[in-house]
């Protein structure tokens, strides 16, 4: 496999009982790069991300065909353990979703879960995990608070804090901004321009000027059919297929 | 004359929704009228503490301790089979059933709640006693077991569909969070599920336990009705609300023994009161914590 290349869906069809939803998409996802997947409601972009890390799983009734590689494995081997992919592929979701726990057992849990007991070491990772998401200076002094009381950007960056906190390698953003205010928003987006220096990023968003603003590449998707992908600058500006361009330009949406 | 007859319909409806609140002030006041006087025979602690219940000897004995006893012991074993049961039958509809099983468990489940409590009794008296009475070789099978396991088999669907409404309370977004952060199912369920839906959990034992305090029909036909101080599992004991039911009938109005009886219902309805107040305390608390309430 290329170098720079950390995922690859290969051929990758999908049903929901006997729809099909997604319909052969072969997509690379590059190295310490932001992959944005964008297109209108529908189309399966959400589904395709969630593929990434296995959470589809929890759906009954579901079933994959085609491959998805983390480097050279393919996840969907039925010999892989889904916690170990899901520990290096992590997931924020689209609503902020923090535990009804204190602001530093949330970020506690993800290390605990996955076996770390050392005291120093959790309480290491969480400042770190915390600094990373640009949250730090703001709970500092109230880590034992119940982290529902943050306001909803915070908590969306308390909830990328605690993804951070088991170390990923690769990062799953999944509509981020979707509930989040103008000034939350560009806070999220300065934080994943920032990431991509240590993490791999697909986001899927709503949003095409987020799309055009954070990613090295987008896909647009349609009627779950990965239409184009390419360099963010080439979808926006010189893209090849007639309905990329009529969506990014926003004659349909 | 479009207005008018709108005001009469609000004031119609407004005196249906308050006649609970004037029914509850009734029975209140009636309760604490009719229970007080007993204390003109006797004091409080020779009322709660004294252990002879002869109401109708002379002179007569008002210690009401075997009956809070007999309501004690009954509602712990009865506690000790619904909880298990109903907890864990909520746990597997909710984490572990498929679609059909669930569409068939949860509304059996349910209709066990149906059944009219009568017929429990009718079953702990012509099946169960008389089968454990020739399995242990005891002279009476109406005992406290026998009314422990039938109203805890009727306390069932009231915790079980009540703690797996907590369950299913718990938004799936908290789920995903875990798994997304590489916890598996077992993790999942104890260490996110249980704590978050956990007041919700306590709501529905509390209310299992004031569903088991208050009811009569069965412990009366089950429980053996000996006003005495069990020693075993395996004797025979006389609740509170067994006593009121039984001796109401014959006791004479405006007596002593008349008195003590509704002083017995005074302290059972204070006590399903605190429960239900605990529970609507936890159940509120609950809500907030989980950013409903907001």
């Amino acid at each position: 496999m290329h170098n720079n290349i950390r995922m690859r869906a290969e051929n990758v069809d999908f049903y929901y009982s006997e729809k099909k939803t997604l319909h052969q998409i072969t997509l690379p996802i590059y190295k310490n790069k932001v992959t944005s997947i964008i297109g209108p409601s529908g189309c399966g972009k959400s589904t395709f991300i969630r593929l990434l890390n296995r959470m589809n799983d929890l759906i009954p009734n579901t079933r994959l065909e085609g491959r998805i590689f983390l480097d050279d494995q393919n996840i969907y081997e039925p010999d892989v353990d889904v916690v170990n992919i899901r520990r290096k592929v992590g997931m924020v979701f689209q609503k902020p979703n923090p535990f009804p726990k204190s602001i530093y057992d949330n970020l506690s849990y993800g290390l605990k879960i996955n076996g770390a007991n050392d005291k120093h070491f959790i309480e290491d990772r969480v400042i770190t995990s915390l600094q990373e998401a640009a949250l730090w200076d703001e709970v500092k002094d109230r880590l034992s608070e119940n982290a529902l009381k943050l306001s909803g950007g915070q908590q969306q960056r308390l909830c990328i804090a605690r993804c951070l906190s088991v170390q990923p390698e690769v990062i799953l953003f999944d509509e981020p901004c979707a509930s989040l205010d103008p000034i939350s928003t560009r806070c999220i987006e300065e934080l994943i321009e920032k990431l991509k220096e240590n993490y791999t990023i697909v986001i899927v968003t709503h949003n095409m000027q987020q799309a055009a603003r954070v990613s090295d590449y987008t896909a647009f998707f349609y009627i779950g059919k990965l239409i184009e992908f390419d360099i963010t600058e080439k979808i926006f500006t010189v893209p090849k297929d007639k309905r990329t361009e009529e969506y990014v330009t926003g004659k349909f949406g | 004359m479009k207005f008018k007859t709108e005001n009469i319909i609000k004031s119609g409806f407004g005196v249906l929704a308050f006649s609970s609140l004037l029914f509850l002030f009734g029975i209140t006041v009636i309760l604490f009228k009719e229970g007080l006087p007993i204390f003109k025979y006797v004091k409080l602690f020779e009322l709660i503490g004294g252990k002879l219940w002869y109401p109708t000897y002379d002179p007569p004995d008002f210690g009401i301790l075997p009956l809070i006893l007999g309501t004690f012991w009954v509602t712990i074993g009865a506690m000790l089979i619904a909880v298990p049961l109903g907890i864990g039958s909520a746990l597997y509809l909710h984490e572990i059933a498929g679609y059909r099983e669930r569409a068939i468990l949860k509304p059996v489940i349910e209709l066990l709640a149906g059944i009219p409590s009568i017929v429990y009794g009718f079953f702990g008296m012509v099946i169960l006693a008389p089968f454990l009475q020739r399995l242990l070789n005891i002279p009476i099978g109406l005992c406290l077991f026998t009314a422990s396991f039938i109203l805890g088999i009727m306390a069932v669907p009231t915790v079980s569909s009540l703690a797996e409404d907590a369950l299913d309370y718990v938004p799936k977004s908290f789920r995903e969070a875990s798994f997304a952060l590489g916890a598996n199912r077992w993790q999942t369920l104890v260490k996110v599920v249980i704590p978050a839906a956990g007041s919700g959990i306590s709501t529905a034992i509390i209310l299992g336990v004031s569903r088991i305090v208050g009811e009569t029909m069965t412990v009366l036909m089950v429980a053996g009705g000996a006003a005495v101080i069990p020693k075993s599992l395996f004797e025979p004991v006389r609740p509170m609300t067994a006593t009121i039911a039984a001796e109401m009938g014959e006791a004479v109005v405006g007596s002593a023994h008349y008195h003590d009886l509704f002083g017995i219902g005074l302290i059972l309805f204070l006590i399903t009161l605190i429960f239900n107040m605990i529970a609507e305390m936890i159940g509120r608390r609950y809500r907030l914590k989980l950013g409903h309430g907001r």
